[in-house]
């Protein structure tokens, strides 16, 4: 395999990790809060939808983004008020989000389907992109896998360093003694599950505005539900999340590679090889009980309320 | 007590607590003076808790007034509370387990005291004032109860603190470490804070407390000085009638083993749980066994063992052994076709189902006793079982079709233990039995245990509550770390004692005479 090959497989696999790292950062941070949301695959396609529709329709790729976004996080708020505000089973609310958010990008898009859109092009860095095997990885991609880079430093710095990721984090754990704190409870798991929806809205619009600029029915394949796996099997670890995206955007490409050297593996099985791998590996990294205790959020998914 | 010349700290007037169905608080008066360690008694739901959350602010008053300083206040949230500078310490603890001691700390006290690690030579410079040994950078899990309530202290000391209320603070603590902690009390005290300490237990409040508050129903029933009056008359001020509640029993030998439990060591899959190591006991027909210990040292891991909840492998079975048939490996129903008998520490969700009715909740323990025939319950059987055991055990209950979570916590524990009870067990295992019990049932549960040992059945009864322990058990050992002091008679033994075998002060197991190699439990 030369160098050409390899340094074409790191671009691809960063392309193709990129969606599934954004909406499994966005689930991070809302399931380390304690609210487990499974609507991902919903509010990715909105975003999608409306930020394919929006770019299409205004010619701006920009607002495009930014309105994938708002329509995520508007899928998101939905999911607030039934599952916080109203205190509804969480689980149930997130798969109704989901079922509600295909529905409703099938339905929005019917018009737009197919239709051609020139989306955002990679821009690679002077000198920097030039270094072998990792420059066009890293310093050739287009604007919105800068943009993933750098939020995913925010989302690791956050969790990791700041005093808002001890919030998160607190409130994860037990919403009863950080309410007895004084903390905002109700208040930080809105802004963990909108902040979440902004994240998969995101990531849609990244499907439709770069990856592959063109709207078509499901176009998230079930990411949104890789992503809900991969941070539970990333032990809810920030780099593992990012380990775990990019790990199913390789395997996403050695199966294409495989099929393009002639492989006599059934097409079929190969599909199979990203989920597969993915979870394998970090199967294989969360077996430390005592660290994986420590860093998932005991009270995920339970509904809370205020206590009177 | 208030002078004339300063307000006091704290003043309520008149404060109620209305919640749907039951008044928790009925115009409670109550006042702090500054550097005044006041007691809060009362029985379990007297309405403590009530009143502390609205101290605290984690709850409104319906009506009544809060004068801080002299100045009518309205506590919104914990956040003003804390603002004020009232600390709180809680019965179960309000700690994260998977942060740091720092980082715990540091949530508390808002963005300006720092970072974590900017807050450590402070936490150990605290920790050190009030002899409280602490190191910041430890996580909360790896700690023991009693340095978590340290945290909890030193987290409310670390501000510009005021007020410091605590709930049942020493019901976590061996004795000496209760010691340990009123001598920090004083000090802080002494420095000029008030304290409000809430319990139930009268030896504590008399040697700690210069006032106290007494609640009963939701109502003030009486203030007084501790040290001024005899046992009877505050329990007379908690319960209403003391009459027959400090009744105590003869201490019995016991005849022939009836239960052994043979070297049985237990490891843990949670890694934040507890393992069993060489457990061995003993108990006699027609005798009482108590194990004391404080919570999270084994005891739940030793009840599932002994209830079948958790199993051993085949090869191990006669680690337990029930009048000398090998039960370890058995399923809960088998071991009680064999003649056991459990009590849960937990009664609705574990004892009980709280949405089932009364019959039905009988049915699901004694279907053994000829409740079922060929596959059909019995439904009128089942109905004259929960009625015999209403009636023998005074259940206050309108009738057996009530749910089991309609009942108050003792006269559910009445009838969970009845159940047992009427089901004539060899051996009976009861968990915390009086836990949360108003001091009436207490003693009619203590009664029924009592004439169930004289009836010749063997008793494993396991409690924090040493009180407890000392009245009906004939002999007595404590649990530490997943290990079994040696048992004792009762009668020669003194509480001091049990709280250094609490503690883990006690020697360790002798080598195994039987060469089956348990498996060592791994330590954390």
């Amino acid at each position: 395999m030369d160098l050409d090959l390899l340094s074409n497989i790191l671009y691809a696999m960063v392309r193709t990790g990129t969606p599934l790292l954004l909406v499994a950062l966005g689930e991070l941070i809302c399931e380390k809060s304690g609210v487990l949301n499974l609507g991902q695959e919903g509010m990715m396609l909105f975003g999608a939808v409306i930020g394919f529709i929006v770019a299409l329709a205004t010619g701006n790729l920009w607002l495009g983004v930014l309105l994938a976004m708002a329509a995520g996080m508007l899928l998101s708020m939905l999911f607030a008020a039934v599952a916080l505000g109203f205190n509804a089973n969480q689980v149930a609310t997130g798969l109704a989000l989901t079922i509600f958010g295909v529905g409703l990008s099938t339905f929005v898009g019917a018009a737009w389907v197919g239709k051609p859109l020139s989306g955002f092009e990679p821009i690679a860095i002077p000198l920097l992109s030039e270094i072998p095997l990792i420059g066009r990885m890293l310093f050739a991609q287009d604007v919105l896998i800068y943009l993933s880079f750098a939020l995913f430093a925010l989302v690791a710095w956050v969790l990791l360093k700041s005093r808002i990721g001890l919030i998160i984090q607190a409130v994860g754990e037990s919403p009863d003694a950080a309410s007895a704190m004084g903390l905002p409870v109700l208040r930080v798991r809105t802004l963990a599950v909108l902040f979440g929806g902004a994240m998969a809205g995101l990531a849609g619009g990244y499907l439709s505005l770069a990856y592959t600029p063109m709207w078509a029915e499901n176009m998230t394949a079930g990411r949104g539900w890789i992503a809900l796996a991969l941070v539970v099997f990333a032990s809810w670890r920030v780099f593992r999340v990012l380990l775990g995206a990019y790990l199913f955007g390789l395997a996403s490409i050695l199966h294409l590679v495989a099929q393009g050297i002639g492989l006599s593996i059934p097409s079929n099985l190969l599909a199979m090889l990203p989920y597969v791998a993915t979870i394998v590996v970090l199967v294989l990294l969360s077996r430390d009980a005592i660290k994986t205790r420590l860093y998932a959020p005991v009270s995920l998914g339970q509904p809370w309320q205020p206590g009177h | 007590m208030p002078t004339p010349t300063s307000p006091p700290r704290l003043q309520l007037t008149a404060i109620s607590k209305q919640y749907p169905g039951c008044l928790a608080n009925d115009r409670i008066d109550l006042s702090i003076a500054p550097g005044e360690i006041r007691a809060l008694l009362g029985e379990n739901g007297a309405g403590k808790s009530t009143l502390m959350k609205i101290i605290y602010g984690v709850t409104q008053p319906s009506s009544g007034e809060l004068r801080w300083h002299g100045e009518v206040m309205k506590m919104r949230d914990p956040a003003m509370a804390r603002g004020l500078g009232i600390g709180m310490v809680f019965q179960h603890f309000s700690l994260f387990e998977t942060l740091t001691v720092a980082e715990n700390i540091a949530l508390a006290m808002g963005t300006a005291a720092g970072t974590p690690k900017q807050l450590e030579p402070q936490i150990r410079e605290v920790s050190q004032r009030y002899g409280m040994a602490l190191e910041p950078s430890r996580l909360v899990h790896s700690l023991s109860i009693g340095e978590r309530q340290r945290v909890e202290i030193v987290r409310c000391l670390m501000q510009d603190i005021k007020l410091l209320i605590l709930d049942e603070p020493t019901s976590v603590l061996t004795p000496q470490e209760a010691d340990e902690l009123f001598v920090t009390l004083r000090r802080l005290a002494a420095e000029g804070c008030s304290i409000l300490f809430i319990s139930h237990k009268l030896g504590e409040v008399r040697a700690l407390c210069q006032s106290a508050t007494v609640l009963r129903g939701g109502r003030v029933s009486g203030h007084c000085v501790p040290a001024e009056c005899s046992d009877l008359e505050l329990a007379r001020l908690m319960v209403g009638d003391a009459e027959g509640l400090e009744s105590s029993y003869p201490k019995v030998s016991g005849g022939l083993p009836r239960l052994r439990v043979d070297d049985l060591s237990w490891h843990n899959p949670d890694p934040f749980g507890c393992s069993l190591s060489q457990i061995r006991l003993e108990v006699r027909s027609g005798e009482i066994v108590g194990i004391a210990g404080v919570a999270g040292n084994g005891q739940d891991e030793l009840l599932a063992l002994l209830s079948g909840e958790t199993r051993l492998a085949r090869g191990e079975q006669a680690r337990v052994s029930l009048d000398g048939a090998p039960i370890a490996h058995l399923y809960p129903d088998a071991r009680r076709t064999l003649g056991l008998a459990f009590v849960p520490a937990e009664r609705l969700g574990h004892g009980a189902v709280p949405d089932l009715s009364l019959s039905d909740n009988a049915l699901l323990t004694a279907f053994q006793q000829g409740l079922v025939s060929r596959g059909l319950v019995q439904r009128g059987k089942v109905r004259e079982l929960a009625d015999e055991i209403i009636r023998r055990f005074a259940v206050k209950t309108p009738n057996a079709n009530a749910a089991a979570r309609s009942l108050s916590g003792g006269n559910l524990q009445k009838f969970i233990l009845g159940r047992e009870i009427l089901q004539n067990p060899k051996l009976l295992v009861a968990a915390h039995p009086t836990w949360g019990v108003d001091v009436g049932a207490a003693a009619a549960i203590h009664r029924a245990l009592i004439a169930l040992r004289d009836a010749g059945a063997a008793i494993l009864v396991i409690s924090e509550d040493l009180d407890e322990l000392f009245q009906i058990s004939d002999r007595i050992g404590a649990l530490c770390s997943g290990k079994l002091s040696p048992l004792a008679a009762t009668a020669h033994t003194e509480a001091v004692e049990v709280g250094r075998w609490m503690a883990g002060e006690f020697a360790p197991v002798a080598p195994s005479h039987s060469p089956a190699a348990a498996p060592a439990a791994a330590p954390l």
